[in-house]
């Protein structure tokens, strides 16, 4: 009893985020998730609270705790002090470091992020470069987005001078050092381990179903398959 | 009265000398905005911003995301607070909300658990060599342009005002979720109130709408769209929002975060595609601004010049409306003056609700 708990406790956010719930549900009342999902981020922080390991491992294996959209609209609301929207960071980071994230329809998806937000922050030093955001992947960005993808150094070129080359100004490549250095970060403080143990897990969860490990194609299909059973 | 209580939270703002970090999602899709940032400080306002090109993502959307843990987010903040003081500055300014947050996050925690304050101090300087020198003051580039409000207004070449009818435009304004709900005492208004927006509408000649729903996120939470799966939830959001404000019948909208911008601009044309609504009293979708557009038009700035193209809801009605001098035919030109064709039709920059349905068929 209580060894999960004891494992989130080892993240500053569990503290930050959680004192002693009242379950008034001010929190649920205003989260923009629970207004569409079937989620009750109340409910989480009340079964966190319970320390219950049977209880924890079944959130931190279910699709509940990935809802949550991190707006922390609940923060400011919350008449306690709690931040529920801490308590499920808390909870997303144990859960991967786990490999329960994987058992879970949403959960999966953290592969889809991994490979679209993660891998480009090492490959360009940004989280989004509009490459990356490909109009077939994306119908709602519309016509005008669809004429930027193509006429991007035009569009671009309007605005900065250093578009895809190096030097100060809006969309710069980043130099190769500023790109070591952020390697460097990523690999002592533990973001590359992280990255390797959604990897591994998927690769692992991928050949259980059926697929020839992580590849594209499961990728794929994390970030497009939708069950219709969330609402 | 409560709407009074923006007053109570109120911060320090830095007059000059700032050092400028970047917006991932601002510079894909509002560059105009990040340059019309820089010019109006430096050109219009005479103030020293520096432009560093050293500095990288804060990886903010990697930690929303729950991919990049908070050791690492910690450590690429510390990278840019470093290089700030190396550049002789220490005014921090982010032209993100999602960064905005994270910043005065990271500060806050390593103010409450000094221990992660001296393990990020360790992985810097084994990763870089650099040492952390944290900043004086940490502003959003909204709380910028607001603190320099007034010297606008007095260099205004336009007011906020519907040249046919004389009356002042009715304008929406949306804050991101991350620039006061977090830390409320970091917001100008906090965050029931905040008036970062709503001080620069008042000063410029508008009017700020009240509606229902005004405090509502605009949909994004990050894996609620990033994941193609989840979108249905980032449009819910957004369509409760553009419901709750339609009936007041808003000129523009304007938002102090990139990607709140662009949502409620591209989920109007989702929304239009899908099931021929549109939220602008004239039948249209309802144009969406950042603040530099609306502070650039203010003063004299060309739309295009200011990228207002690469909006997907059209704003000449709002061009037209206000008096801006523009030229359509400037529109759809390259970087090097060169017509490089047009977007499709689509039906939310359509007034006719016939033509709307010829579109979608």
């Amino acid at each position: 009893m209580g060894k999960y708990f004891d494992m989130l406790a080892e993240d500053v956010r569990l503290h930050e985020g959680l004192k002693a719930c009242m379950n008034c549900g001010v929190c649920t009342a205003v989260c923009p998730a629970a207004e569409f999902y079937n989620y009750d981020p109340r409910q989480i922080v009340a079964i966190v609270q319970t320390r219950d390991d049977d209880e924890i491992e079944r959130l931190l294996k279910g699709n509940a705790i990935w809802y949550c959209g991190e707006c922390m609209s609940c923060r400011p609301r919350c008449p306690r002090g709690n931040t529920p929207g801490y308590v499920i960071q808390a909870l997303r980071t144990l859960s991967q470091r786990l490999g329960f994230f994987v058992e879970s329809e949403k959960g999966r998806q953290q592969l889809a992020l991994k490979r679209m937000i993660g891998d480009n922050i090492l490959a360009t030093g940004y989280c989004l470069t509009p490459r990356n955001i490909r109009p077939e992947l994306h119908p709602e960005q519309g016509a005008v987005w669809e004429w930027i993808y193509d006429n991007h150094e035009d569009v671009y070129g309007r605005f900065t001078e250093t578009y895809l080359k190096e030097g100060a100004g809006a969309l710069r490549r980043m130099d190769s050092e500023s790109m070591k250095e952020i390697h460097r970060i990523f690999e002592v403080s533990g973001g590359k381990q992280f990255f390797d143990t959604i990897e591994q897990h998927s690769e692992r969860k991928a050949r259980e179903m059926g697929y020839d490990g992580a590849t594209e194609e499961y990728m794929l299909e994390t970030y497009t398959y939708n069950s219709e059973n969330h609402y | 009265m409560r709407r009074a209580s923006w007053q109570e939270y109120q911060k320090d703002i830095a007059s000059d000398k700032y050092y400028y970090a970047r917006s991932c999602i601002r510079q894909n899709f509002f560059p105009g905005s990040e340059r019309a940032f820089l010019d109006i400080l430096h050109n219009d306002l005479g103030i020293d911003v520096f432009d560093d090109p050293l500095h990288t993502s804060c990886t903010g959307i990697g930690y929303h995301s729950d991919v990049v843990p908070l050791e690492t987010i910690m450590t690429v903040v510390a990278r840019q607070f470093a290089l700030m003081a190396e550049a002789g500055y220490e005014n921090f300014i982010s032209s993100c909300i999602t960064s905005f947050g994270i910043y005065n996050e990271v500060l806050a925690t390593w103010e409450e658990f000094p221990e992660t304050e001296e393990r990020t101090r360790k992985y810097l300087k084994e990763a870089t060599g650099r040492e952390l020198v944290k900043p004086r003051s940490i502003a959003h580039t909204s709380d910028i342009m607001f603190h320099h409000r007034q010297a606008i207004a007095r260099k205004a070449k336009l007011r906020l005002v519907n040249r046919h009818t004389g009356e002042p435009l009715k304008v929406v304004e949306h804050i991101g979720c991350h620039y006061a709900k977090i830390f409320p005492k970091s917001g100008i208004g906090g965050s029931e109130f905040p008036y970062v927006l709503a001080g620069m509408i008042e000063a410029w000649g508008g009017d700020v709408v009240d509606y229902p729903e005004r405090r509502h996120c605009c949909g994004f939470g990050f894996r609620n769209y990033l994941v193609q799966a989840n979108r249905g939830s980032s449009v819910a959001n957004s369509h409760k929002k553009l419901e709750s404000m339609a009936p007041y019948k808003p000129d523009f909208i304007v938002a102090n975060c990139p990607g709140c911008a662009m949502f409620l601009d591209k989920w109007q044309y989702a929304i239009a595609e899908m099931e021929g609504m549109t939220y602008g009293a004239d039948g249209r979708g309802i144009p969406v601004l950042t603040y530099e557009e609306m502070a650039g038009l203010v003063l004299g700035y060309d739309p295009w010049e200011l990228g207002m193209q690469m909006h997907q809801v059209d704003v000449e009605p709002l061009l037209d409306k206000m008096g801006v001098e523009y030229s359509p035919e400037a529109k759809y030109l390259g970087a090097g003056g060169k017509y490089i064709g047009k977007p499709a039709d689509v039906a939310v920059n359509c007034f006719d609700q016939r033509r709307i349905y010829e579109i979608k068929r």
